[in-house]
C-alpha cells in the first residue's frame, strides 16, 4: 500500500496530477448544476414580481 | 429527416431530452473511470524507462486528446449554427468552450507535471507545447468574446467565427511532433502501424479516453441546460416549467 502511494519515487507528481485532475472534473459538473438551481430561482421570482404587479 | 432535426434541436425538446440522459451519462461516466483508474494505476506494468512516473499519461493523453476533439466539435457546431442558425448548435458551441479549455488545462499542468521528472524541465518552447497552450487562450477568447456581446446570437456568430479559424491551430498541434524536431515525445497511439505501447498500458487508456469522451457529453448537457434557460427566458415553455416547478413544490 505504502508502496502504492510512493510510486516508486514519483508520488508527488503522479498524485498531484491526479487530483488536479479530480479538481477540474469535478468543478465542471458542480459548477452548472448550481448555475441552473440558481437561473430557476431568479426566473421564479421575477415571475412572481409580475404577477404581485398586475 | 430535417423534421426529425428541428425537432430533437428545438430548446424545449432538448431540455427535456437531456434531462433523462443526464443521470445515465454521470452512471457511465464513473463506471468507466473507475474501470479506467484502475487499469492504469494497479493493473498495468511499470514502464522500463520512466518507472512509475509514466501513469500521469492516463491523465495527459485523454486530457490532450479531448481538448483537440472538443475543438473540433466547438468549431463543427459553430459552423451549423452559423449556416442553419439552429439555436441548439450555438448554444452547445458556446457551453464546449469552458470544458474544452479545463481539458487543454489539465494536459498543459499534467504535462508540465510529466516534464519536471523526465526532462528536468516544468516547461520547454516547443512547438507542440507552445502549440497547446495557444489552444488554451483560443478557448479562453472564445469564453470571453460571448461575455462581451450581450446579444447572444450575434455573440454566437461572433465566437463562430472565431473557432473556425483557430481550426487551422489543430492540425499543427497534431502533426508538431513530426513536422519539428521537438523534445515532446512522438505518437506511440495513434499511428497506422501497430501501436508500439504494451497492451495492458493501452487498454486502461483507451478507456479513460472514452471516459473522458462520456463525461463531455454529460458536462455539456449540464451546461446546454443553464443556457438554454438563460436565452429563452421570456418564451412559453420556460414559463411552463417554472408554473410545473412551483406545483412541484407546494
Amino acid at each position: 500500500m505504502k508502496e502504492f502511494f510512493h510510486m516508486g519515487g514519483y508520488g508527488f507528481y503522479v498524485w498531484l496530477s491526479y487530483g488536479i485532475a479530480a479538481v477540474v472534473l469535478i468543478s465542471n459538473i458542480i459548477l452548472p448544476v448550481y448555475q441552473r438551481k440558481s437561473m430557476l430561482n431568479k426566473l421564479a421570482k421575477k415571475i412572481k414580481r409580475a404577477e404581485q404587479l398586475k | 429527416m430535417m423534421k426529425f432535426i428541428h425537432k430533437t434541436a428545438s430548446p424545449p425538446y432538448f431540455y427535456h431530452l437531456s434531462g433523462l440522459w443526464i443521470p445515465w451519462l454521470g452512471m457511465i461516466t464513473l463506471l468507466l473511470l473507475m474501470a479506467g483508474l484502475y487499469g492504469g494505476l494497479i493493473y498495468a506494468p511499470t514502464d522500463y524507462q520512466q518507472g512509475e512516473s509514466y501513469r500521469i499519461i492516463y491523465i495527459h493523453v485523454p486530457a490532450a486528446w479531448m481538448s483537440l476533439f472538443i475543438y473540433i466539435a466547438m468549431a463543427g457546431a459553430g459552423a451549423i449554427g452559423l449556416i442553419w442558425r439552429i439555436k441548439l448548435a450555438e448554444t452547445v458551441a458556446v457551453c464546449s468552450a469552458p470544458i474544452g479549455a479545463g481539458f487543454t488545462l489539465l494536459a498543459l499542468v499534467t504535462g508540465s507535471l510529466w516534464g519536471k521528472p523526465m526532462w528536468g524541465a516544468w516547461w520547454v518552447w516547443d512547438a507542440r507545447l507552445t502549440a497547446e497552450l495557444l489552444l488554451l487562450f483560443l478557448y479562453l477568447g472564445v469564453m470571453s468574446l460571448y461575455v462581451a456581446i450581450p446579444d447572444k446570437r450575434v455573440a454566437s456568430r461572433a465566437v463562430a467565427l472565431l473557432a473556425l479559424v483557430g481550426v487551422v491551430n489543430i492540425p499543427i498541434i497534431h502533426y508538431s511532433v513530426e513536422w519539428w524536431n521537438t523534445l515532446h515525445q512522438g505518437p506511440t497511439v495513434t499511428k497506422f502501424d501497430k501501436p508500439s505501447i504494451d497492451l495492458r498500458m493501452l487498454v486502461p487508456l483507451l478507456i479513460m479516453a472514452v471516459a473522458f469522451k462520456v463525461y463531455y457529453v454529460w458536462s455539456l448537457f449540464l451546461r446546454v441546460r443553464v443556457e438554454l434557460l438563460e436565452r429563452e427566458r421570456n418564451s412559453q415553455w420556460v414559463k411552463e416549467l417554472l408554473k410545473q416547478n412551483k406545483e412541484s413544490q407546494a
